[in-house]
């Protein structure tokens, strides 16, 4: 070891380094099965709680309901799972991993980066899981083959999406129960404040403007439409630049608040 | 040839109102072991954090192997390996994806990290647990393959912070020889503690911090040196008569000192070698039985008790506030 053997990467491969942060996490299923379970059940759950709970008093019948709910469902899912990319790296901030990670010649935006590639994996399964579970039920797609399929990739946009916020609260937070509170105060009201369950006009004045103006609204109607075959066009649009929106404002501050995070 | 190794010059820093190094000067050579000795919060664990990159001092300047810490951070990375005060290592990968994720971080082609990681799961003693998740490991296991994983890029400066802090004795023992085994090969070690053995068994130079600034410098041997005389040491057989014995030995200390009680040994610096025979009667006269009489050099502890006035376990834990200070500070 007396003679310096050093690697020296010519240039940081931003590519190689995200892709192994990101199998990193995913590793941690394996090390800890109980995440695919949750991952699994976790959706399952809301599907059938929601579809049988409330679906005979909302839509007359559980049947009707579903078809109606489960691209609000399969939304409200993606908010949630997200919170796996905050806890991850509130605790990799915790156990000085971070430490580590910046002290080595690896892109700055890597770990973040890896850590939102591999919770790309876990949307995609919650998409899988609950649309297959969804039209064993008997849901069905209305709005044929190329809106089944522009509604799930919107889906996963969205969720993808969603990680960056979530990342920023993982980050900025102390500890992981602030990273619960904050989730949920914000999710919370987000996902059933819109046309998640119920359309928005049943809702007081003041709520339903909320709702209304809600880009998980805006983002459950454009499913809605792309799956059942409804109007596309207006909810896909603002959608996207909803999504454009809260990208433009979270990646940086999510960057930028992991540089500086002592 | 001569290569540079670690250079810091009027190193200071601040989180919010704590002024956590004020001022620090020091220059390691290479393939040696240079100590950062000091109590909780005396600035250790700032400095280690500048010289790996990781925070920016407010001012004055530190090289590493030529490089400048802030302006060429990059390069700085490509040259250390840092294991911190916690050992930083996946609890939820293997020991083996650990190292392996290390080695694909730093840009080894997927076979040579593979190759590497046993390599060093192997000189660690980890084999058997290389495909164990880390959190089945013991404190022991977790701190080598802390320092295994620091090693993956064979860096030529290695920062150990607090490596063995809540380590039992035999652990490490072990970690030290590994890092005697280091250096021999070339590599340079920034090692800080507050263990003062520690810093005597394996520096070569030491610096002593308090409160952010240097408050001495040099070898464990100058250092000893320079606070000279004798240290005498007594353990009374009935710990109730502590205080007396304490009474009886002040009457020997040198100039300006008192004794001091740790547990159930009595301790002061002595002027001249004449006081232990006189101590001997005067414990007698008092009817003081003790277990134990020494006379020994000054130990760092002395050192720094001499040097600060007050023994390095008096110390607040400052480090732990200047943490909660630079946490709550807005980004």
């Amino acid at each position: 070891m007396s003679t310096v053997t050093l690697t020296q990467p010519g240039r940081t491969n931003v590519i190689t380094n995200t892709l192994t942060i990101a199998r990193r996490n995913l590793l941690h299923i394996k090390a800890n099965p109980e995440q695919l379970v949750e991952m699994s059940i976790q959706p399952l759950m809301f599907l059938v709680l929601f579809v049988y709970v409330f679906g005979g008093a909302i839509a007359g019948s559980s049947r009707e309901f579903l078809q109606f709910a489960l691209p609000g469902i399969l939304i409200q899912g993606l908010s949630f799972t997200p919170f796996t990319t905050a806890l991850g790296l509130n605790s990799d901030f915790q156990r000085g991993l971070i430490d580590r990670f910046r002290s080595l010649p690896i892109a700055r935006s890597a770990v973040v980066g890896g850590r939102i590639t591999a919770d790309g994996v876990r949307i995609a399964w919650s998409i899988l899981i609950m649309v297959g579970f969804g039209v064993a039920l008997g849901f069905r797609f209305e709005g044929g083959a190329a809106g089944a399929f522009g509604g799930l990739l919107l889906a996963a946009a969205f969720g993808l999406t969603m990680c960056w916020p979530m990342a920023f609260i993982g980050i900025a937070a102390r500890a992981p129960e602030s990273v619960n509170t904050w989730g949920f105060m914000i999710i919370l009201p987000l996902t059933f404040a819109s046309s998640a369950f119920v359309v928005p006009e049943t809702m007081p004045g003041w709520l339903e403007a909320f709702a209304n103006v809600n880009p998980v609204t805006h983002v459950i109607d454009a499913t809605r439409g792309l799956m059942l075959g409804g109007p596309v066009a207006g909810p896909v649009v603002r959608s996207l630049i909803w999504l454009a929106i809260i990208q433009a404002i979270f990646v940086p501050l999510a960057i930028s608040k992991y540089r500086r995070r002592v | 040839m001569e290569r540079s190794a670690i250079e810091a010059e009027g190193l200071a820093k601040s989180f919010g109102k704590v002024r956590a190094l004020d001022g620090i000067d020091m220059v390691a050579g290479e393939s040696t072991v240079f100590g950062l000795l000091g109590p909780n919060g005396a600035g250790k664990t700032t400095a280690i954090r500048i010289l790996s990159t990781l925070i920016k001092p407010d001012a004055g300047r530190a090289s590493v192997g030529g490089f400048d810490v802030v302006r060429h951070p990059e390069e700085v990375r490509r040259l250390i390996g840092l294991t911190g005060q916690y050992a930083a290592v996946d609890e939820l990968l293997s020991g083996k994806e650990n190292l392996y994720m290390i080695g694909r971080l730093l840009g080894l082609p997927s076979r040579e990290s593979r190759r590497r990681a046993v390599e060093l799961l192997d000189s660690f003693d980890l084999s058997d647990a290389a495909a164990k998740l880390v959190k089945e490991y013991s404190g022991g296991m977790r701190r080598r393959l802390d320092l295994a994983a620091s090693l993956v890029g064979r860096p030529r400066f290695l920062y150990l912070d607090e490596p063995t802090t809540g380590l039992d004795p035999r652990s490490r023992r072990e970690l030290w020889g590994m890092i005697r085994g280091l250096v021999a090969e070339g590599t340079t070690v920034l090692l800080t503690t507050q263990y003062l053995e520690e810093a005597d068994q394996l520096a070569d130079e030491i610096v002593v911090i308090d409160h952010g600034r240097v408050i001495a410098a040099g070898t464990p041997a100058d250092l000893k040196t320079r606070v000279g005389g004798q240290v005498l040491q007594a353990q009374p057989a009935d710990p109730a008569e502590l205080a007396l014995t304490e009474r009886v030995l002040a009457e020997f200390a040198a100039d300006g000192e008192d004794p001091y009680t740790d547990g159930q040994l009595v301790t002061v610096r002595i002027a001249d070698r004449s006081a232990l025979g006189r101590a001997i009667r005067r414990l007698d006269e008092e009817g003081i039985e003790v277990d134990d009489l020494s006379l020994r050099r000054p130990s760092l502890d002395e050192v720094f008790l001499a040097i600060t006035g007050h023994l390095a376990e008096e110390e607040p834990d400052l480090e732990q506030t200047t943490d909660a200070t630079s946490e709550r500070s807005p980004a």
